[in-house]
């Protein structure tokens, strides 16, 4: 591959990657841990919204995070030729 | 049947599987003993890594730490799983692109340089080390609790196991014990989990149960908050840390989390750069099916605790209150004379552990000689809520014995994965990349089967 393409490749690749971590700085930092106060005074059932992304919503988040970026990163490698 | 006799046979029939599993994958080149051929398919990985990464202190002492620390507790939750997302997205894709066997290799090729290799070997024999002593004290208590058998002799029954499998199988033999581990230590911690949420809210799914309401129609996280707050405590869902404590807290667990030397050589098992990264996902998903459940547990058991002891005779106390008295990790101490238990803020002794004395008091509760000035009459060691939980519940002795086998798989798959790192180290690292790299094959496999030995030794 030429050092355009890779240049190219890197930068998508450098992209995905700040999105996701964003996502995951807000759902646990975020909504977690910073904004729990305001978060609590909403209600999901029986749980309080900023306790509940504390103690479940970000680890799902998580997940579903992983799952996104094998996706987009192997859409990437096959449109760069890379999956061999 | 017994307890007792309950966890010999699953224990048992666990250790048979485990060492069965063992014989049937020997390794027979360094590539198998490394790294299980890097043919491992990424469910099988995912599976691995996820009994790998989930260690003695995940199984038995999360959801304790929880109950009693309330929202604080979150900051292992989003500590340890969100620093795996670090570790899927920004280490081990890149590693495993490199194509090499370890961690020091690769900083060793990629920086030339023979010197920061040396230093990787060292931060991950340091790394590994202290962090196997602590999952082979987790097997010698589970093993002392329920067995009846010395903590140390617990201790050398796990190695024992633990070397067998790693000493014939290496890496595919740890991989293929880890996925049954993985699956021996999810069942144990679900059953209990399902049945207490069915007693408790009618809701047979934990994380949809611990935000239902019990029978009384109140959310159980209401009736314990307003329980807690009745006594004198913080609510159960606002805790008492500071924003900037959490914060910090959270980030140094995600970095430490990041860096565990035998989850990234997990992922040089596989055969492509793409399955490295779906077994990544695989591995949080069956992560994240336990870390959801243990804030769950938490809630159940903190509620079940204080409703059962609160101003409760002492002479009416369940069974379970008195065995575990007996172990010394439960102490009660009668300040206000009335033989009711009192449970409030504050330690009810001074120092870290009850002090017992020998005799028993006006109610034939033990005595300890280290009570302190507060209210608070109540001792629990907040260890024992996972393995507790489901004598508590009533739940019959083939669960209890289920949950005492999965927080031996837990620790002993942690182990395990942690012996390779320092066997690896040791052979492939030092001795072929530093010392000796004209030998064959051959004497390597033999060098790190035997580096394995002497780390079961060091380590036990």
């Amino acid at each position: 591959m030429n050092s355009n393409l890779r240049k190219k490749y890197w930068q998508s690749n450098l992209s995905y990657v700040t999105i996701l971590l964003s996502i995951w700085f807000l759902v646990s930092y975020g909504f977690g841990i910073l904004w729990v106060e305001q978060l609590n005074r909403i209600r999901l059932g029986g749980f309080k919204l900023g306790f509940w992304f504390a103690q479940q919503g970000s680890i799902y988040v998580f997940v579903i995070l992983i799952f996104i970026y094998v996706r987009l990163m192997n859409r990437l490698d096959k449109k760069y030729d890379l999956d061999r | 049947m017994d307890i007792q006799t309950w966890t010999f046979i699953i224990v048992g029939l666990t250790f048979v599987l485990y060492i069965g599993i063992a014989i049937w994958s020997r390794a027979a080149s360094t590539k198998e003993f490394y790294v299980a051929g890097g043919g491992v398919s990424p469910l099988a990985n995912g599976l691995a890594t996820a009994a790998d990464w989930m260690s003695a202190a995940s199984f038995l002492g999360m959801a304790g730490i929880i109950a009693f620390s309330g929202y604080d507790g979150s900051v292992y939750l989003m500590g340890w799983t969100g620093g795996y997302v670090l570790l899927a997205l920004l280490l081990a894709p890149y590693l495993r692109k490199f194509g090499k066997f370890t961690v020091p290799d690769f900083i060793g090729d990629r920086y030339y340089s023979n010197v920061a290799r040396t230093v990787a070997v060292i931060a991950a024999l340091f790394v590994s080390f202290t962090y196997v002593a602590g999952q082979m004290r987790g097997v010698g208590v589970v093993f002392s609790r329920f067995l009846d058998v010395e903590v140390n002799t617990g201790v050398v029954i796990g190695m024992a196991v633990v070397f067998f499998y790693a000493f014939l199988g290496g890496m595919k033999g740890i991989t293929y014990t880890q996925v049954a581990q993985y699956c021996v230590l999810i069942f144990a911690f679900m059953v209990p989990a399902i049945f207490i949420s069915i007693m408790a809210t009618g809701n047979p799914i934990p994380q949809l149960g611990f935000g239902s309401s019990g029978s009384d129609g109140v959310y159980l996280l209401d009736k314990l908050d307003g329980l807690m707050m009745d006594l004198g405590f913080t609510a159960y869902t606002d805790g008492t840390k500071s924003t900037l404590d959490m914060f910090m807290i959270t980030a140094a667990l995600m970095l430490g989390t990041a860096g565990l030397p035998h989850v990234i050589i997990r992922f040089f098992t596989v055969p492509k750069v793409e399955d490295a990264r779906k077994s990544a996902g695989y591995a949080l998903l069956f992560i994240a099916i336990l870390y959801t459940t243990a804030p769950a547990i938490a809630v159940f058991a903190r509620t079940n605790l204080m409703e059962t002891v609160q101003d409760t005779p002492y002479n009416n106390i369940p069974s379970w209150f008195t065995k575990w008295e007996s172990t010394g990790l439960i102490a009660w101490t009668d300040k206000n004379g009335d033989g009711k238990i009192q449970y409030a803020p504050g330690s009810a002794i001074d120092g870290k552990k009850p002090l017992f004395i020998e005799g028993n008091g006006a109610y034939g509760q033990r005595l300890i000689s280290n009570t302190s000035a507060g209210k608070n009459e109540l001792y629990v060691d907040q260890d024992i809520t996972v393995l507790a939980n489901p004598e508590i519940a009533g739940l019959p002795n083939w669960i209890i014995a289920l949950v005492a086998a999965g927080g031996l798989a837990a620790a002993l798959s942690t182990a395990a994965g942690l012996l390779l790192v320092i066997s690896t180290s040791i052979s492939h690292d030092l001795i072929k990349k530093q010392f000796a790299p004209t030998i064959s094959d051959k004497t390597e496999l033999r060098i790190a089967r035997l580096s394995a030995l002497v780390a079961v030794l060091v380590a036990g």
